[in-house]
Protein backbone atom coordinates (compact mmCIF):
# COMPACT_ATOMS: atom_id res chain seq x y z
CA UNK A 1 0.00 0.00 0.00
CA UNK A 2 1.86 3.53 -1.23
CA UNK A 3 -1.68 5.19 -0.78
CA UNK A 4 -5.15 5.56 0.73
CA UNK A 5 -7.18 6.76 -2.09
CA UNK A 6 -10.30 4.42 -1.69
CA UNK A 7 -11.80 1.82 -0.25
CA UNK A 8 -13.10 0.42 -3.61
CA UNK A 9 -9.91 -1.23 -4.31
CA UNK A 10 -8.92 -1.70 -0.58
CA UNK A 11 -8.49 -5.51 -0.09
CA UNK A 12 -10.14 -7.14 2.59
CA UNK A 13 -6.49 -8.22 3.96
CA UNK A 14 -5.43 -4.98 3.76
CA UNK A 15 -8.66 -3.62 5.20
CA UNK A 16 -8.18 -6.10 8.47
CA UNK A 17 -4.53 -5.05 8.96
CA UNK A 18 -5.51 -1.32 9.25
CA UNK A 19 -8.36 -2.08 11.72
CA UNK A 20 -5.94 -4.68 13.70
CA UNK A 21 -3.49 -1.49 13.61
CA UNK A 22 -6.07 0.70 14.46
CA UNK A 23 -7.42 -1.41 17.65
CA UNK A 24 -3.51 -1.34 19.28
CA UNK A 25 -3.12 2.45 18.29
CA UNK A 26 -6.48 2.93 20.54
CA UNK A 27 -4.69 1.63 23.50
CA UNK A 28 -1.75 4.28 23.34
CA UNK A 29 -5.32 6.89 23.76
CA UNK A 30 -5.46 5.95 27.67
CA UNK A 31 -1.92 5.86 28.03
CA UNK A 32 -0.29 8.31 30.34
CA UNK A 33 2.32 9.60 26.95
CA UNK A 34 -0.22 9.36 24.13
CA UNK A 35 2.79 9.68 21.60
CA UNK A 36 4.45 7.04 19.72
CA UNK A 37 8.04 7.63 18.42
CA UNK A 38 7.37 5.92 15.47
CA UNK A 39 7.11 8.61 12.34
CA UNK A 40 9.85 11.34 14.49
CA UNK A 41 11.49 13.54 11.38
CA UNK A 42 8.37 12.63 9.00
CA UNK A 43 6.17 15.74 7.47
CA UNK A 44 2.27 15.07 7.43
CA UNK A 45 0.99 18.12 5.02
CA UNK A 46 -2.93 18.31 6.06
CA UNK A 47 -3.81 20.20 2.19
CA UNK A 48 -8.01 21.33 2.94
CA UNK A 49 -9.14 22.74 0.22
CA UNK A 50 -12.80 22.16 1.70
CA UNK A 51 -13.95 23.13 5.47
CA UNK A 52 -13.55 20.32 7.85
CA UNK A 53 -13.62 20.33 11.83
CA UNK A 54 -13.32 16.88 12.45
CA UNK A 55 -11.57 15.09 10.09
CA UNK A 56 -8.29 17.75 10.20
CA UNK A 57 -8.59 17.88 13.74
CA UNK A 58 -8.24 13.98 13.52
CA UNK A 59 -5.49 14.09 11.18
CA UNK A 60 -3.47 16.59 13.05
CA UNK A 61 -4.34 14.26 16.33
CA UNK A 62 -3.27 11.18 14.76
CA UNK A 63 0.24 12.60 13.33
CA UNK A 64 1.27 14.37 16.05
CA UNK A 65 0.39 11.09 18.39
CA UNK A 66 2.98 9.22 15.72
CA UNK A 67 5.51 12.58 16.63
CA UNK A 68 5.41 13.43 13.16
CA UNK A 69 5.62 17.28 11.96
CA UNK A 70 2.40 18.74 10.87
CA UNK A 71 1.91 21.04 8.31
CA UNK A 72 -1.75 22.66 7.94
CA UNK A 73 -2.67 23.86 4.79
CA UNK A 74 -6.44 25.33 3.66
CA UNK A 75 -7.30 26.81 0.60
CA UNK A 76 -8.71 30.16 2.45
CA UNK A 77 -5.82 32.24 3.21
CA UNK A 78 -3.37 30.61 0.85
CA UNK A 79 -2.36 31.28 -3.08
CA UNK A 80 -4.74 28.75 -4.25
CA UNK A 81 -7.17 31.97 -3.82
CA UNK A 82 -4.93 33.87 -6.10
CA UNK A 83 -5.18 30.84 -8.69
CA UNK A 84 -2.27 28.92 -7.99
CA UNK A 85 -2.75 25.29 -9.39
CA UNK A 86 -2.77 21.86 -7.32
CA UNK A 87 0.43 21.25 -9.55
CA UNK A 88 2.32 23.69 -8.55
CA UNK A 89 0.53 23.46 -4.74
CA UNK A 90 2.05 19.99 -4.86
CA UNK A 91 5.43 20.89 -5.94
CA UNK A 92 5.90 23.43 -3.46
CA UNK A 93 5.08 20.45 -1.11
CA UNK A 94 7.75 17.92 -2.52
CA UNK A 95 10.41 20.97 -2.44
CA UNK A 96 9.36 21.49 1.64
CA UNK A 97 9.55 17.25 1.67
CA UNK A 98 6.56 16.44 2.61
CA UNK A 99 6.20 12.41 3.19
CA UNK A 100 2.03 12.30 3.47
CA UNK A 101 0.26 14.45 2.15
CA UNK A 102 -3.47 14.34 3.67
CA UNK A 103 -6.15 16.04 0.78
CA UNK A 104 -9.58 17.45 0.84
CA UNK A 105 -10.79 18.76 -2.81
CA UNK A 106 -13.92 19.40 -3.68
CA UNK A 107 -12.98 17.52 -7.35
CA UNK A 108 -13.80 13.64 -7.43
CA UNK A 109 -10.75 12.44 -8.14
CA UNK A 110 -8.22 15.39 -6.98
CA UNK A 111 -6.00 13.12 -4.30
CA UNK A 112 -5.73 10.08 -7.36
CA UNK A 113 -4.37 13.12 -9.59
CA UNK A 114 -2.13 13.94 -6.62
CA UNK A 115 -1.14 9.98 -6.27
CA UNK A 116 -0.19 9.31 -9.77
CA UNK A 117 0.95 12.47 -11.51
CA UNK A 118 4.25 12.22 -10.85
CA UNK A 119 3.97 16.04 -9.52
CA UNK A 120 5.25 14.72 -5.30
CA UNK A 121 6.84 11.32 -4.28
CA UNK A 122 4.50 11.33 -0.83
CA UNK A 123 2.33 9.52 0.10
CA UNK A 124 -1.12 10.39 -0.35
CA UNK A 125 -4.05 9.77 1.85
CA UNK A 126 -7.86 10.88 0.37
CA UNK A 127 -9.56 12.85 3.18
CA UNK A 128 -12.47 13.48 1.03
CA UNK A 129 -13.09 14.26 -2.52
CA UNK A 130 -16.44 15.42 -3.90
CA UNK A 131 -18.95 13.01 -4.16
CA UNK A 132 -16.36 10.41 -4.85
CA UNK A 133 -14.54 8.51 -1.55
CA UNK A 134 -13.52 9.52 1.81
CA UNK A 135 -11.73 6.27 2.75
CA UNK A 136 -10.75 7.29 6.40
CA UNK A 137 -14.32 7.80 7.63
CA UNK A 138 -15.30 4.57 6.11
CA UNK A 139 -12.30 2.80 7.78
CA UNK A 140 -13.70 4.19 11.17
CA UNK A 141 -17.38 3.77 10.50
CA UNK A 142 -15.90 -0.22 10.25
CA UNK A 143 -14.09 0.26 13.28
CA UNK A 144 -17.29 1.53 15.38
CA UNK A 145 -19.02 -1.28 14.05
CA UNK A 146 -16.56 -4.48 14.34
CA UNK A 147 -15.92 -3.30 18.01
CA UNK A 148 -19.81 -3.39 18.42
CA UNK A 149 -20.07 -6.78 16.52
CA UNK A 150 -17.64 -8.49 18.40
CA UNK A 151 -18.27 -7.32 21.66
CA UNK A 152 -22.15 -8.78 20.85
CA UNK A 153 -20.74 -11.97 19.96
CA UNK A 154 -18.32 -12.15 22.76
CA UNK A 155 -14.91 -12.83 20.35
CA UNK A 156 -11.90 -9.94 20.40
CA UNK A 157 -12.40 -7.61 17.79
CA UNK A 158 -9.00 -8.09 16.14
CA UNK A 159 -8.81 -10.15 13.09
CA UNK A 160 -12.67 -10.27 12.47
CA UNK A 161 -14.81 -9.20 10.03
CA UNK A 162 -17.93 -7.88 9.73
CA UNK A 163 -19.66 -10.86 8.05
CA UNK A 164 -23.38 -10.93 8.64
CA UNK A 165 -24.07 -7.86 9.63
CA UNK A 166 -26.90 -5.77 8.60
CA UNK A 167 -26.02 -1.76 8.29
CA UNK A 168 -28.53 0.54 6.70
CA UNK A 169 -27.08 3.54 5.31
CA UNK A 170 -29.91 6.80 5.35
CA UNK A 171 -30.60 10.12 3.99
CA UNK A 172 -28.39 11.96 0.56
CA UNK A 173 -26.94 8.96 -1.00
CA UNK A 174 -26.28 11.46 -3.79
CA UNK A 175 -24.20 13.56 -2.39
CA UNK A 176 -22.45 11.52 0.16
CA UNK A 177 -18.82 10.31 -0.18
CA UNK A 178 -19.12 8.35 3.20
CA UNK A 179 -21.99 6.30 1.57
CA UNK A 180 -19.58 5.12 -1.13
CA UNK A 181 -16.65 4.37 0.73
CA UNK A 182 -18.85 2.54 3.54
CA UNK A 183 -20.65 0.52 1.42
CA UNK A 184 -17.50 -0.40 -0.79
CA UNK A 185 -15.41 -1.21 2.15
CA UNK A 186 -18.60 -3.10 4.62
CA UNK A 187 -19.10 -4.96 1.26
CA UNK A 188 -15.39 -6.51 1.62
CA UNK A 189 -15.96 -6.80 5.37
CA UNK A 190 -19.21 -9.48 4.87
CA UNK A 191 -21.80 -7.13 5.84
CA UNK A 192 -25.25 -6.83 4.23
CA UNK A 193 -26.03 -2.91 3.21
CA UNK A 194 -29.12 -1.40 2.15
CA UNK A 195 -29.17 2.30 1.31
CA UNK A 196 -32.64 4.31 2.51
CA UNK A 197 -32.97 7.52 0.40
CA UNK A 198 -36.17 9.19 -1.43
CA UNK A 199 -35.38 8.40 -5.15
CA UNK A 200 -34.51 11.90 -5.94
CA UNK A 201 -31.35 11.66 -3.51
CA UNK A 202 -30.28 8.15 -4.88
CA UNK A 203 -27.31 8.29 -7.85
CA UNK A 204 -27.96 7.02 -11.57
CA UNK A 205 -27.43 3.63 -11.78
CA UNK A 206 -27.77 2.68 -7.58
CA UNK A 207 -29.20 -0.39 -8.76
CA UNK A 208 -26.21 -2.15 -10.22
CA UNK A 209 -24.72 -1.46 -6.72
CA UNK A 210 -24.02 -4.45 -4.50
CA UNK A 211 -27.03 -3.69 -2.06
CA UNK A 212 -30.41 -3.35 -1.46
CA UNK A 213 -32.64 -0.23 -2.12
CA UNK A 214 -35.70 1.23 0.09
CA UNK A 215 -37.58 4.11 -0.16
CA UNK A 216 -39.20 3.42 3.18
CA UNK A 217 -36.78 3.89 6.57
CA UNK A 218 -39.43 2.29 8.08
CA UNK A 219 -40.16 -0.93 6.79
CA UNK A 220 -36.56 -0.70 6.46
CA UNK A 221 -36.40 -0.51 10.25
CA UNK A 222 -38.96 -3.67 10.01
CA UNK A 223 -36.21 -6.03 9.07
CA UNK A 224 -34.24 -5.08 12.53
CA UNK A 225 -30.88 -3.46 11.06
CA UNK A 226 -27.83 -4.02 13.39
CA UNK A 227 -26.62 -0.48 12.67
CA UNK A 228 -28.07 2.60 11.14
CA UNK A 229 -25.86 4.84 9.83
CA UNK A 230 -27.33 8.82 9.27
CA UNK A 231 -26.10 10.76 6.47
CA UNK A 232 -25.78 14.59 6.95
CA UNK A 233 -28.38 16.48 4.54
CA UNK A 234 -25.21 18.37 2.48
CA UNK A 235 -27.39 21.89 1.75
CA UNK A 236 -24.02 23.32 0.59
CA UNK A 237 -24.10 20.79 -2.37
CA UNK A 238 -28.16 20.85 -3.53
CA UNK A 239 -28.53 23.38 -6.02
CA UNK A 240 -31.87 22.00 -6.90
CA UNK A 241 -34.79 20.79 -5.09
CA UNK A 242 -34.37 17.37 -3.94
CA UNK A 243 -37.74 16.99 -1.38
CA UNK A 244 -40.49 19.15 -1.51
CA UNK A 245 -39.59 20.64 2.60
CA UNK A 246 -37.09 20.01 5.13
CA UNK A 247 -40.10 18.80 7.23
CA UNK A 248 -41.04 16.30 4.82
CA UNK A 249 -37.84 15.48 4.29
CA UNK A 250 -37.17 15.12 8.42
CA UNK A 251 -40.61 13.35 8.88
CA UNK A 252 -39.99 10.28 6.42
CA UNK A 253 -36.47 10.01 6.93
CA UNK A 254 -35.14 11.56 10.12
CA UNK A 255 -34.06 9.34 12.61
CA UNK A 256 -36.59 11.22 15.35
CA UNK A 257 -38.07 10.55 18.96
CA UNK A 258 -40.59 8.17 17.21
CA UNK A 259 -37.98 6.14 15.31
CA UNK A 260 -36.02 6.08 18.29
CA UNK A 261 -38.78 4.48 20.68
CA UNK A 262 -39.77 1.52 17.50
CA UNK A 263 -36.51 0.62 18.08
CA UNK A 264 -37.24 -0.12 21.52
CA UNK A 265 -40.52 -1.55 20.80
CA UNK A 266 -39.03 -3.79 18.02
CA UNK A 267 -36.68 -5.04 20.68
CA UNK A 268 -33.68 -3.88 19.03
CA UNK A 269 -31.65 -3.53 21.58
CA UNK A 270 -28.20 -3.91 20.41
CA UNK A 271 -28.75 -1.66 17.13
CA UNK A 272 -26.30 0.96 16.97
CA UNK A 273 -26.92 4.43 15.51
CA UNK A 274 -24.11 6.47 13.74
CA UNK A 275 -23.51 9.64 12.05
CA UNK A 276 -20.24 11.03 10.33
CA UNK A 277 -20.72 14.34 11.65
CA UNK A 278 -21.13 16.99 11.38
CA UNK A 279 -25.22 16.82 12.82
CA UNK A 280 -27.84 19.06 11.40
CA UNK A 281 -29.75 18.24 15.18
CA UNK A 282 -33.60 18.39 14.24
CA UNK A 283 -33.09 17.71 10.66
CA UNK A 284 -31.77 13.97 9.89
CA UNK A 285 -31.70 12.62 13.58
CA UNK A 286 -33.48 14.39 16.33
CA UNK A 287 -31.45 15.32 19.78
CA UNK A 288 -32.55 12.61 21.82
CA UNK A 289 -31.45 9.75 19.29
CA UNK A 290 -27.84 11.41 18.88
CA UNK A 291 -27.21 11.76 22.39
CA UNK A 292 -29.07 8.31 23.48
CA UNK A 293 -26.41 5.18 24.62
CA UNK A 294 -27.55 4.11 21.20
CA UNK A 295 -25.31 6.41 19.52
CA UNK A 296 -21.77 6.14 18.83
CA UNK A 297 -20.86 9.75 17.36
CA UNK A 298 -18.11 10.40 20.08
CA UNK A 299 -16.98 6.66 20.05
CA UNK A 300 -16.49 7.49 15.98
CA UNK A 301 -14.45 10.66 16.72
CA UNK A 302 -12.00 8.95 18.96
CA UNK A 303 -11.88 5.51 16.98
CA UNK A 304 -11.35 8.53 14.08
CA UNK A 305 -8.12 9.40 15.58
CA UNK A 306 -6.84 5.40 15.62
CA UNK A 307 -7.62 4.65 12.15
CA UNK A 308 -5.66 8.01 11.20
CA UNK A 309 -2.54 6.74 13.00
CA UNK A 310 -2.94 3.19 11.75
CA UNK A 311 -3.28 4.58 8.14
CA UNK A 312 -0.41 7.17 8.80
CA UNK A 313 1.63 3.98 10.38
CA UNK A 314 1.04 1.54 7.36
CA UNK A 315 1.95 4.12 4.21
CA UNK A 316 4.41 5.53 6.36
CA UNK A 317 6.81 2.65 7.77
CA UNK A 318 7.94 -0.09 6.13
CA UNK A 319 11.06 -0.79 3.16
CA UNK A 320 11.29 2.35 1.16
CA UNK A 321 9.50 4.66 2.81
CA UNK A 322 12.87 7.04 3.02
CA UNK A 323 15.89 7.17 1.33
CA UNK A 324 18.69 4.79 2.02
CA UNK A 325 21.59 6.24 3.33
CA UNK A 326 24.87 5.06 1.22
CA UNK A 327 26.26 3.29 3.97
CA UNK A 328 23.46 0.88 4.17
CA UNK A 329 23.05 0.78 0.63
CA UNK A 330 26.79 -0.33 0.21
CA UNK A 331 25.80 -2.79 3.51
CA UNK A 332 23.54 -4.76 1.24
CA UNK B 1 6.12 -9.60 3.29
CA UNK B 2 7.06 -13.02 4.82
CA UNK B 3 9.04 -11.66 7.88
CA UNK B 4 11.33 -14.57 7.61
CA UNK B 5 12.87 -13.89 4.41
CA UNK B 6 12.89 -15.54 1.08
CA UNK B 7 13.09 -19.52 1.65
CA UNK B 8 16.77 -20.49 1.83
CA UNK B 9 17.94 -24.32 0.24
CA UNK B 10 18.45 -26.93 2.65
CA UNK B 11 20.46 -25.34 5.62
CA UNK B 12 21.89 -27.66 8.30
CA UNK B 13 20.34 -27.44 12.13
CA UNK B 14 21.23 -28.64 15.20
CA UNK B 15 19.28 -28.21 18.25
CA UNK B 16 20.54 -26.32 21.47
CA UNK B 17 17.99 -26.77 23.45
CA UNK B 18 15.57 -29.20 23.93
CA UNK B 19 11.77 -28.63 25.73
CA UNK B 20 13.13 -30.53 28.96
CA UNK B 21 16.30 -28.39 28.40
CA UNK B 22 14.04 -24.83 28.12
CA UNK B 23 12.23 -25.99 31.19
CA UNK B 24 15.06 -26.48 33.08
CA UNK B 25 16.68 -23.19 32.36
CA UNK B 26 13.59 -21.20 32.80
CA UNK B 27 13.05 -23.03 36.73
CA UNK B 28 16.83 -21.71 37.39
CA UNK B 29 16.11 -18.29 35.82
CA UNK B 30 13.02 -17.75 38.25
CA UNK B 31 14.77 -18.81 41.09
CA UNK B 32 17.88 -16.15 40.06
CA UNK B 33 15.10 -13.54 40.15
CA UNK B 34 13.91 -14.50 42.59
CA UNK B 35 17.40 -14.47 44.21
CA UNK B 36 18.12 -10.96 42.92
CA UNK B 37 15.22 -9.11 43.92
CA UNK B 38 15.44 -11.07 47.31
CA UNK B 39 11.78 -12.15 47.23
CA UNK B 40 8.76 -11.97 45.30
CA UNK B 41 8.01 -8.25 45.92
CA UNK B 42 7.42 -5.40 43.34
CA UNK B 43 8.31 -8.06 40.67
CA UNK B 44 6.74 -7.39 37.18
CA UNK B 45 7.76 -9.47 34.09
CA UNK B 46 7.07 -7.44 31.06
CA UNK B 47 7.63 -9.72 27.90
CA UNK B 48 8.38 -8.52 24.90
CA UNK B 49 6.06 -10.26 21.72
CA UNK B 50 5.97 -12.47 20.48
CA UNK B 51 7.78 -14.78 22.11
CA UNK B 52 9.26 -13.09 25.20
CA UNK B 53 5.24 -12.75 26.32
CA UNK B 54 4.92 -16.39 26.74
CA UNK B 55 8.34 -17.19 28.24
CA UNK B 56 7.34 -14.01 31.03
CA UNK B 57 3.78 -16.07 31.70
CA UNK B 58 5.67 -19.96 32.04
CA UNK B 59 8.68 -17.68 34.41
CA UNK B 60 5.82 -15.87 36.51
CA UNK B 61 3.94 -19.47 37.28
CA UNK B 62 7.66 -20.64 38.23
CA UNK B 63 8.23 -17.99 40.30
CA UNK B 64 4.87 -17.91 41.91
CA UNK B 65 5.11 -21.82 42.83
CA UNK B 66 8.29 -20.93 44.53
CA UNK B 67 6.85 -17.81 46.33
CA UNK B 68 3.14 -18.19 47.22
CA UNK B 69 2.82 -14.58 48.12
CA UNK B 70 3.19 -14.07 44.39
CA UNK B 71 -0.08 -14.02 41.54
CA UNK B 72 1.26 -14.93 38.30
CA UNK B 73 -1.30 -13.41 36.97
CA UNK B 74 -1.00 -9.91 38.77
CA UNK B 75 2.52 -9.69 37.77
CA UNK B 76 2.86 -10.92 34.67
CA UNK B 77 2.70 -8.26 31.48
CA UNK B 78 3.25 -7.70 26.94
CA UNK B 79 5.37 -5.05 26.15
CA UNK B 80 5.44 -3.94 22.72
CA UNK B 81 8.14 -2.01 21.14
CA UNK B 82 7.45 -2.25 17.11
CA UNK B 83 6.69 1.97 17.59
CA UNK B 84 9.93 2.52 19.08
CA UNK B 85 12.12 0.29 17.15
CA UNK B 86 14.94 2.36 15.16
CA UNK B 87 14.75 0.36 11.51
CA UNK B 88 11.12 1.03 11.00
CA UNK B 89 11.47 2.78 7.57
CA UNK B 90 14.19 0.03 6.68
CA UNK B 91 11.96 -3.63 7.36
CA UNK B 92 8.82 -4.20 5.63
CA UNK B 93 6.17 -2.88 7.74
CA UNK B 94 5.31 -5.02 11.25
CA UNK B 95 2.29 -4.85 12.79
CA UNK B 96 1.88 -3.65 16.74
CA UNK B 97 1.00 -5.89 19.26
CA UNK B 98 -1.26 -4.95 21.79
CA UNK B 99 0.49 -3.99 25.15
CA UNK B 100 -1.05 -4.80 28.55
CA UNK B 101 0.10 -3.62 31.65
CA UNK B 102 -0.38 -5.76 35.08
CA UNK B 103 -2.96 -4.27 37.29
CA UNK B 104 -0.40 -3.00 39.59
CA UNK B 105 1.48 -0.91 36.82
CA UNK B 106 4.86 -0.46 36.89
CA UNK B 107 5.53 2.54 39.17
CA UNK B 108 8.06 1.89 41.40
CA UNK B 109 8.52 -1.69 40.36
CA UNK B 110 11.54 -4.11 39.52
CA UNK B 111 10.65 -4.64 35.72
CA UNK B 112 11.95 -7.75 34.29
CA UNK B 113 11.91 -7.62 30.67
CA UNK B 114 11.60 -11.53 29.07
CA UNK B 115 12.80 -11.71 25.26
CA UNK B 116 13.46 -15.08 23.92
CA UNK B 117 16.78 -14.00 21.65
CA UNK B 118 19.08 -11.38 23.01
CA UNK B 119 20.89 -10.51 19.64
CA UNK B 120 22.10 -7.07 18.56
CA UNK B 121 19.94 -5.56 21.65
CA UNK B 122 18.30 -2.76 19.83
CA UNK B 123 15.02 -3.94 20.48
CA UNK B 124 15.98 -3.89 24.28
CA UNK B 125 16.82 -0.32 23.50
CA UNK B 126 13.03 -0.16 21.84
CA UNK B 127 11.74 -1.59 24.81
CA UNK B 128 13.28 0.37 27.33
CA UNK B 129 11.98 3.62 25.56
CA UNK B 130 8.65 2.24 25.46
CA UNK B 131 8.91 0.90 29.04
CA UNK B 132 9.75 4.99 30.08
CA UNK B 133 6.33 6.41 28.34
CA UNK B 134 4.43 4.16 30.97
CA UNK B 135 5.68 4.62 33.95
CA UNK B 136 8.97 4.78 36.51
CA UNK B 137 10.17 1.37 37.08
CA UNK B 138 12.23 1.45 40.14
CA UNK B 139 14.75 -0.75 38.34
CA UNK B 140 14.65 -2.61 34.79
CA UNK B 141 16.58 -6.17 34.45
CA UNK B 142 16.59 -8.01 31.76
CA UNK B 143 16.13 -11.92 31.45
CA UNK B 144 16.81 -13.52 28.06
CA UNK B 145 16.72 -17.39 26.71
CA UNK B 146 19.50 -17.23 23.97
CA UNK B 147 22.32 -15.08 24.58
CA UNK B 148 23.86 -15.43 20.85
CA UNK B 149 26.46 -12.23 21.08
CA UNK B 150 26.87 -9.71 18.42
CA UNK B 151 25.78 -6.93 20.30
CA UNK B 152 25.57 -3.42 18.74
CA UNK B 153 24.63 -1.54 21.61
CA UNK B 154 26.18 -1.36 25.38
CA UNK B 155 23.50 -3.79 26.64
CA UNK B 156 23.95 -7.33 28.47
CA UNK B 157 21.39 -9.72 30.25
CA UNK B 158 20.92 -9.97 34.18
CA UNK B 159 19.80 -13.52 33.58
CA UNK B 160 20.85 -15.92 30.61
CA UNK B 161 19.50 -18.93 30.01
CA UNK B 162 21.76 -20.13 27.44
CA UNK B 163 24.68 -18.39 26.08
CA UNK B 164 25.38 -19.64 22.22
CA UNK B 165 28.37 -18.43 20.73
CA UNK B 166 27.25 -17.99 16.99
CA UNK B 167 28.23 -16.42 13.57
CA UNK B 168 26.66 -13.65 12.35
CA UNK B 169 25.10 -15.50 9.25
CA UNK B 170 23.69 -18.45 11.44
CA UNK B 171 19.68 -17.88 12.72
CA UNK B 172 18.92 -19.13 16.03
CA UNK B 173 15.49 -20.01 15.97
CA UNK B 174 13.60 -20.32 19.14
CA UNK B 175 10.53 -22.50 19.20
CA UNK B 176 7.41 -22.17 21.44
CA UNK B 177 4.63 -24.34 22.34
CA UNK B 178 1.92 -21.10 22.56
CA UNK B 179 3.24 -19.39 19.70
CA UNK B 180 4.16 -21.53 16.61
CA UNK B 181 3.19 -24.75 15.05
CA UNK B 182 4.30 -27.65 15.38
CA UNK B 183 3.38 -26.84 19.21
CA UNK B 184 6.45 -27.79 20.31
CA UNK B 185 9.43 -26.41 22.50
CA UNK B 186 13.12 -25.94 21.15
CA UNK B 187 15.93 -23.66 20.13
CA UNK B 188 17.25 -24.50 17.09
CA UNK B 189 20.90 -23.00 15.30
CA UNK B 190 20.15 -23.36 11.59
CA UNK B 191 22.98 -22.61 8.91
CA UNK B 192 25.99 -23.95 10.94
CA UNK B 193 29.25 -24.62 9.49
Amino acid sequence: MKHLLSTLDLSYQDAISILDTAEAMAAVGEREVKKLPALRGRTVVNLFFEDSTRTRISFEAAAKRLSADVINFSAKGSSVSKGESLKDTAQTLAAIGADAVVIRHGASGAPARLANSGWIDAAVLNAGDGTHEHPTQALLDAFTMRRHWAQLHGVPSSGTDLAGMHVAIVGDILHSRVARSDLWLLKTLGADVTLVAPPTLLPFGVESWPCKVSYSLDETLETKPDAVMMLRVQAERMHSAFFPTVREYSRRYGFDDVRLDRLDALGMDNTILLHPGPMNRGLEISSRAADSPRSTVLAQVSNGVSVRMAALYLLLSGEGSSPRTPQEVSAQ
Amino acid sequence: MDPSGPPQAHLPARTVLTSADIDRVLTRIAYEILEANKGGTDLVLMGIPRRGYPLARRLAAKIAAADPTVNAEAITGQLDVTMFRDDLAHQPTRPPHPTQLPAGGIDGKVVVLVDDVLYSGRTIRAALDALIDLGRPRAVRLAVLVDRGHRELPIRADHVGKNLPTAAVEKVRVRLAETDSPALDEVVIEGAA
